[in-house]
């Protein structure tokens, strides 16, 4: 029972972190059909802003990772505006320009801060234990599954109270037309990488908990498993992201223990290619 | 006096077939403009064209300002309001939300005309758009049209595929619509196009064939079934 209840806390840690990073890539490629390789780019710069206004600055844990969001915000808005903006239309000139951010920024980081990880400035809360139905689980995960219930709270009050979010939910299911409306749907690409920059940025804050440090390649093996949430749970739909982060984070962890490590990955991808097989547009898709 | 809408050489590609080549038309100040022509003719890609929604060559003016360069969200904002073939309501949105979405700037908006005009969308307002009728869907695409103070409706086929008691109540509306604001129609249905239409212009392939009166095409049953293949 203990170890049930662990393993499902941690797999839900773990669907969490994936979530932070696959919403707003769902939302990027829902609304603007951006495939951005260069997302995990945003949740790197968010560790390593913590990590640097924690250790230079001599923030404490909130405050830094609060600089560390900024900081991965301002980063999306940057590449949204300058790299992708020109390129709308140009899908293949879009995908070759992310993938190639997303190899300079891990060596831009590693040429900044090193190649090797460095110790993520934690709280000391965070590395002790609660002890839940027997089970002895770490405090960080309930961090984790906590930030990531806020951040979906935070988003769907987003996407149905505003008229921002109206104009996004519209335009994941017809672009065009929200521009016969005479909306300039431009500017809500830019507030959608923002906010997908910004949760990835803090899904960066939260990997640097769990994992305990930052390396400059996390983001992208991180992204590697937020593009399968992102194609489970449907192309542009957050909560499908959610319930799929969540479904990706319990196999994963499940697997991993009851098979061998490395099982765990290869069963996230079973679970895909099943999903796709049985739902082509993934658990929320509405249409094939 | 110059038209509301002048519309020069406008000449769309797709790859590398060309659907329209060098359209000119114009839509007056007052009363309803059908473009007319049989299917393919280039009457949707025209509409589609003016609003910049497609890549198009040509010149299109709004009164004196010339709107060719312009992006689609800025000429609509110049007080177009367009109501697609397809309708494209937001299928996942409420009925009220598609509205919303519609209600440009500071407005004003007119939510009492159009619930005035279509009862059905006040009552169905929490009802998803993706699960009304044909012609719900429609009265919502209209509606959309209706809610802002618009100088020209683009409107694509209002009454396809809709029951003839639908088609009157449509009908009804856009009469009705008429009276204040001009309305560039496309339309298949001759008796609707009897009905309320002022001018015809005729689409053939992609270039504009006969431009009249509505009422002198339309009376004269051969010229009708030569350009439309209808009497």
């Amino acid at each position: 029972m203990s170890t049930l209840v662990l393993l499902s806390l941690t797999g839900l840690g773990l669907g969490a972190l994936y979530f932070l990073v696959a919403s707003g890539l769902s939302l990027i490629f829902g609304l603007a059909d951006v495939l951005n390789f260069a997302h995990g780019l945003f949740l790197s710069v968010g560790a390593y802003g913590t990590w640097w206004a924690a250790d230079r600055l001599g923030l404490g844990f909130v405050p830094a990772a609060a600089v560390g969001v900024g900081l991965g915000a301002l980063a999306a808005v940057l590449v949204e505006l300058l790299l992708i903006r020109p390129l709308y239309a140009r899908p293949i000139d879009q995908v070759l320009v992310t993938v190639g951010l997303s190899l300079a920024g891990v060596a831009l980081l590693q040429a900044g801060f090193g190649a090797d990880p460095v110790t993520f400035p934690k709280p000391a809360w965070t590395e002790e234990t609660t002890t839940v139905l027997g089970a002895t689980v770490p405090n960080d995960r309930f961090l984790l599954i906590g930030v990531a219930l806020a951040v979906l709270a935070l988003l769907q009050l987003f996407l149905h109270r505003t008229r921002f979010g109206l104009i996004v939910r519209a335009g994941v299911e017809d672009r065009a037309m929200v521009t016969a409306l005479g909306i300039n749907v431009r500017i809500a690409f830019t507030v959608v990488f923002a906010i997908g920059g910004a949760a990835a940025a803090l899904g960066g804050v939260l990997a640097g908990v769990y994992y305990g440090d930052v390396s400059p390649g996390q983001g992208t093996s991180l992204l590697i498993f937020a593009f399968i949430v992102v194609v489970i749970g449907g192309m542009g739909s957050v909560a499908g992201s959610a319930l799929a982060a969540v479904v990706v984070g319990l196999v994963q962890q499940f697997t991993s223990y009851y098979a061998a490590a490395g099982v765990g990955e290869a069963s996230v991808v079973l679970v895909l290619a099943m999903v796709l097989l049985a739902r082509p547009g993934g658990l929320t898709g509405r249409t094939a | 006096m110059t038209a509301l809408l002048d519309v020069s050489e406008l000449t769309v590609r797709f790859g590398s077939s060309q659907i329209l080549h060098g359209v000119g038309l114009t839509v007056a100040h007052q009363g309803v403009t059908a473009l007319l022509g049989r299917n393919g003719a280039g009457k949707t890609t025209t509409l589609k064209a003016v609003l910049g929604l497609v890549p198009r060559t040509g010149r299109i003016r709004l009164a004196d300002e010339d709107i060719t360069a312009l992006p689609t969200h800025a000429i609509v904002r110049r007080g177009l309001g367009y109501a697609p073939e397809d309708r494209n309501v937001f299928a996942s949105l409420t009925v009220t939300e598609n509205l919303e979405l519609a209600a440009r700037g500071s407005g004003p908006h007119h939510y009492d005309l159009v619930y005035d005009m279509f009862p059905e969308l006040k009552q169905r307002g929490k009802q998803r758009a993706g699960s009304l009728s044909g012609g719900q869907q429609q009265m919502v695409a209209i509606g959309r049209t209706l809610l802002n103070d618009n100088r020209l409706l683009l409107v694509d086929e209002p009454t396809k595929g809709l029951a003839p008691k639908i088609v009157t109540e449509v009908a009804d509306v856009l009469a009705r619509a008429a009276e204040k604001v001009p309305i560039l129609l496309v339309e298949q249905n001759l008796a609707l196009v009897r009905r309320i239409a002022d001018h015809a212009v005729v689409l053939e392939q992609g270039s504009v064939v006969h431009t009249s009166a509505a009422a002198d095409l339309l009376t004269d049953a051969d010229l009708t079934r030569e350009l439309l293949g209808v009497a």
